[in-house]
């Protein structure tokens, strides 16, 4: 519902806004990243200590990403409801 | 080496021990909720049996036979879990707001409540599942047939099939007690989810225990661990493309689509936060599963024999080492993954079957009131029960089938594409309006069909279910329909064949006949509401209302949720109706709510069902929908009317309170005028009579006696002349003037006007250029209007050097004179009235005339066609006359 959204937001709103979106392409880059592999080649041109190590090092970048965007993004999810049935 | 009875002790253990904490915490949430419970740190470990017996004993098999190609499995769910505000947020969201109980639950409201959809999804995933469950089973019995390869005599009696057997038959009992104690009006279960959390502790610690020992006690520390993976076999691997990707793309999909998976990220949870976290938390619980896997997988192909299964590196490279206690933990760690991937999985499939094939069953069979009559809590506990067995029989029988001869790897991936074939009805439904129940089933069935031909079926090897001849050459010797190369396509392995033509022919139909259909009404109503989840406020359809009887949904609701539970629900919302006792009005809003509330025992179709039974009402028909859009139109239409109508209403008031003070004011002038003209009147009758009398006594000098007869003839001429103004006016109000037309200009008629008026003291300036207009008009009668304004200037102007100004336009035939003095005008407030009969401004005394001049001149510019008007807002009082310079109106009157 367009009509209903302001055009130009706040700088905190914007911010939030920016934050999500880097929320949303996060993953896409980590599917950038880890697709790589498929470029190595043959067995012979690479080697499974220094795949292993970019492989495990990309995972820990994108954790430490995602922890810090959770963290920036927590105010923004739907606030737990209260159980209607206790 | 360990006694075989001190394992099965150990495992009896440890199942009475998570049977004591479920039980626990069941016990204690029910009395008063427990807060940690619903922590993200508890929902983000129960996500972790994604993590089964395959990643705990599989992916070092998997390591040693392919390379680094295991993260795959453990890449895609990062992906999406670090994606989660794209679409597990969404999942979440939709899943808490329309009390989503399943995966099939989930297709099938989206599509319309259908249950058809939720028929082939649950088969789907019951047939998909039972391949992963067998591997369980299967992992289980490897490990115990671990610890049998030591001294034969204790394990004489055990064969593999007796101890997958008992394993099946151990947690089915397990997984009903648990999973099937209560129904749950949201389908959660927090002492099996805190059971399982803790199981994920156990597995984990287990594998980062083996993964410890492994690095810094067997080897010398990570460095040493890399030179030897560098000097062992598994130092160079290779990338094949095509499953890299399709894997990482599988594994992802996994996360949305498997049973399991759905009911501990959208079932159990109970807010997005829990999601937030675990979208970096439970990738690191991936990345710290699959951190030790190579290195243990090296040292396995070190330390052990060649031959020996890698699978069970994990148990056999400390038991090779001599470390019982750790082989020990192992083994509890392996048992931990496989006991909580079969119970979880076995509650959801159970809740699918019996929500979507038996429930449906059952209100078809029995009578039409029969929602009334029978108990449909036991009855669909029952069903759960025994589809909890159904389920395990099921897993029990492929792995008896298969022989338990594959790599777990092999068998999970299996699995994993039955499961996929959800994803694009999943992702269809809640990201494309367009989307249809038509295209949901057949890409379902397709899909299915596709992935039981080429992946499924060939699984049974040999020559159980598919002949070796079908395989090589295709059935009738057809080669383009071989089961692992389908239309000529050789080139891939068989997984990633199956999924790709499953997929892509899964997704083809889903599109083309979600394009070529036409949704129903409900459809499109929950497809509105599930791909704008975000922008909308709950709730979607209403039920017709007053067609369902309130204490007939009291009777049916409590056979579903139990008599308390029940109660106090339509208690509740009978007292937010501001009535007492249980039963509300059955507005469409609490039927509404009734109906998401049953939805969370018996599945969104089902719900739908039985309510429709009592109700008596059909489903929102087309018709429905028109008649209520009709009649909002309608009472739109109306209420637009009575808003006009208000208007116009207010209008005439306001017109009617202006008419009635402008009558009150003239009634008031009229009886000032009374009063006046009397006044006029009497005065000079008074010296008339009073000079008549003295010269009647006869006793004057001549001079006197002229004088007072001259005041006399005086006075007569004013009284003549005020009869002659009243006479005048009512002639011109009559419209029965003569009017005498001739050519005049206008300069010679304002110098006529002004020697005539001849005001006295007051400076007059014109414009004579401009006054060069020549008339053809009653000039006499104009004359008159001029005369009366230029008097009434010199007698009313009030400033100190009375200056008066006549300036002249001529405008489309139509000539304008103002008449504009110095003095301070006329108020606001009385310059609607000067015009009027008898009008005079407060106390004139000084002013002559009856208040009379003014409604002469309007009514003698009227008979011209003209206007006389006060001119607001030139520094003075002023006038505008305004007149046509050929004079046409009423030619008959025209001499």
């Amino acid at each position: 519902m367009p009509q209903g959204r302001p055009l130009f937001l706040a700088r905190q709103s914007y911010r939030l806004r920016r934050l999500m979106d880097a929320a949303r392409l996060l993953p896409v880059l980590g599917l950038f990243l880890f697709l790589v592999p498929v470029l190595w080649g043959p067995p012979s041109s690479h080697s499974t200590v220094t795949d292993g190590i970019y492989l495990f090092f990309v995972w820990l970048v994108l954790i430490v990403c995602a922890f810090l965007l959770s963290r920036a993004l927590g105010p923004a999810t739907e606030t737990p409801e209260e159980d209607e049935e206790k | 080496m360990i006694p075989f009875r001190l394992l099965v002790l150990a495992c009896l253990i440890y199942v009475g021990f998570l049977f004591l904490v479920a039980f626990l915490v069941e016990r204690r949430a029910r009395r008063r909720g427990i807060a940690w419970l619903r922590s993200p740190l508890v929902y983000t470990l129960s996500l972790s049996i994604y993590c089964t017996a395959w990643t705990f004993y599989g992916a070092v098999g998997y390591a040693a036979r392919s390379g680094l190609e295991f993260v795959t499995i453990y890449l895609g769910p990062t992906l999406a879990f670090v994606g989660w505000w794209w679409m597990l947020r969404k999942l979440v969201r939709i899943g808490k707001r329309e009390r989503i109980t399943s995966i099939a639950d989930l297709i099938s409201s989206r599509y319309g409540k259908s249950n058809l959809v939720g028929v082939i999804v649950t088969l789907l995933a019951v047939v998909s599942a039972t391949p992963y469950i067998a591997l369980q089973l299967q992992s289980v019995t490897l490990s115990f047939g671990a610890f049998a390869a030591g001294p034969p005599q204790s394990w004489a009696l055990l064969r593999p099939g007796a101890t997958a057997l008992w394993v099946a038959v151990g947690l089915t009992i397990f997984t009903v007690l648990f999973g099937t104690r209560n129904l749950d009006a949201n389908e959660q279960h927090q002492g099996v989810v805190t059971a399982i959390a803790v199981e994920a502790v156990v597995k984990l610690l287990a594998l980062l225990a083996v993964g410890i020992f492994v690095v810094w006690f067997v080897a010398d520390g990570p460095s040493d661990i890399l030179a030897r993976i560098d000097a062992s076999r598994m130092a160079r691997w290779q990338v094949t493309p095509s499953r890299w990707i399709g894997l990482t793309f599988l594994a992802g999909a996994a996360v949305f689509v498997l049973p399991r998976m759905f009911q501990v990220i959208v079932v159990e949870s109970f807010h997005e936060r829990q999601l937030a976290t675990a979208s970096w938390a439970f990738p690191l619980y991936l990345f710290a599963m699959s951190l030790f896997v190579v290195p243990i997988a090296v040292v396995g192909l070190e330390v052990l024999p060649k031959g020996a299964n890698p699978d069970l590196f994990v148990l056999t490279v400390p038991q090779a080492m001599h470390q019982g206690a750790l082989a020990m933990f192992a083994f509890l760690g392996g048992f931990s993954s496989a006991t909580s991937m079969v119970i979880v999985a076995a509650i959801a499939l159970s809740t699918m079957v019996s929500n979507h094939i038996v429930m449906p069953l059952w209100l078809k069979i029995a009578p039409r009131r029969a929602t009334l009559a029978g108990d449909v809590r036991r009855i669909v506990l029952i069903s759960r029960r025994l589809s909890i067995a159904a389920v395990l029989a099921l897993g029990y029988t492929y792995f008896r089938l298969t022989g338990g001869g594959e790599a777990l790897a092999a068998i999970g991936l299996i699995s994993f594409a039955g499961a996929a074939q959800v994803l694009p009805a999943m992702i269809g439904g809640l990201f494309w309006r367009g989307a249809t129940r038509t295209g949901a089933a057949a890409g379902l069935l397709i899909g299915f069909t596709v992935w039981l031909y080429t992946l499924f079926l060939p699984s049974f090897g040999g020559d159980s279910l598919l002949s070796p001849g079908i395989l090589a050459h295709g059935p009738w010797g057809i080669a383009w329909l071989r089961p692992h190369a389908l239309f000529g396509v050789t080139e891939l392995d068989p997984l990633i064949h199956a999924i790709f033509w499953s997929l892509t022919l899964n997704t083809l139909a889903f599109c083309a006949l979600s394009l070529a259909t036409f949704p129903t009404p409900v459809e499109r109503l929950q497809g509105a509401q599930f791909v704008n989840a975000f922008d909308r406020a709950p709730g979607t359809q209403s039920w017709p209302r007053g067609l369902a009887g309130a204490e007939d949904l009291l009777v049916m609701s409590q056979r579903i949720l139990g008599g308390e539970a029940a109660q106090a629900f339509f208690a509740r919302e009978a007292a937010t109706q501001g009535m007492e006792g249980f039963l509300p009005d059955t507005t469409p809003g609490f039927i509404d709510r009734l109906e998401r509330l049953l939805s969370g025992s018996v599945g969104a179709a089902a719900a739908h069902a039985m309510i429709r039974q009592i109700a008596g009402g059909t489903a929102v028909s087309v018709e429905d929908l028109m008649a209520v859009a009709n009649e909002t139109a309608q009472i739109m239409e109306h209420s637009s009317q009575l808003e006009t109508k208000s208007e116009e209403l207010a209008r005439t008031a306001r017109q009617l309170r202006e008419a009635n003070a402008k009558l009150t004011q003239l009634s008031l002038q009229k009886d000032a005028f009374l009063g006046q003209i009397s006044h006029e009147l009497r005065t000079p009758m008074t010296s008339i009579r009073a000079f008549s009398e003295i010269l009647m006594e006869g006793q004057l000098p001549p001079q006197e006696a002229l004088r007072y007869a001259g005041i006399i003839h005086d006075e007569t001429i004013r009284l003549t002349r005020l009869l002659d103004d009243l006479l005048d006016l009512s002639v011109l109000e009559n419209g029965q003037v003569k009017l005498t037309r001739s050519e005049v200009s206008l300069r010679a008629l304002i110098d006529r006007a002004l020697s005539a008026a001849s005001p006295a003291g007051l400076a007059v300036e014109r414009d004579e250029g401009a006054e060069a207009v020549s008339l053809n008009t009653d000039a006499d009668r104009l004359a008159q209007v001029f005369i009366n304004l230029i008097s009434n200037a010199g007698k009313y102007c009030d400033a100190a050097a009375p200056r008066l100004r006549i300036a002249v336009r001529e405008r489309a035939g139509r000539v304008e004179v103002d008449f504009i003095d110095n003095g301070s005008g006329i108020p606001k407030e009385a310059q609607a009235l000067i015009f009027e009969k008898f009008a005079r401004l407060g106390d004139q005394s000084h002013a002559g005339g009856a208040g009379l001049g003014l409604a002469i001149c309007r009514e003698i510019m009227a008979n011209l066609g003209g206007t006389v008007a006060y001119l607001p807002g030139q520094g003075g009082g002023a006038f505008r006359v305004s007149f046509p310079r050929q004079l046409t109106r009423l030619a008959g009157q025209v001499a």
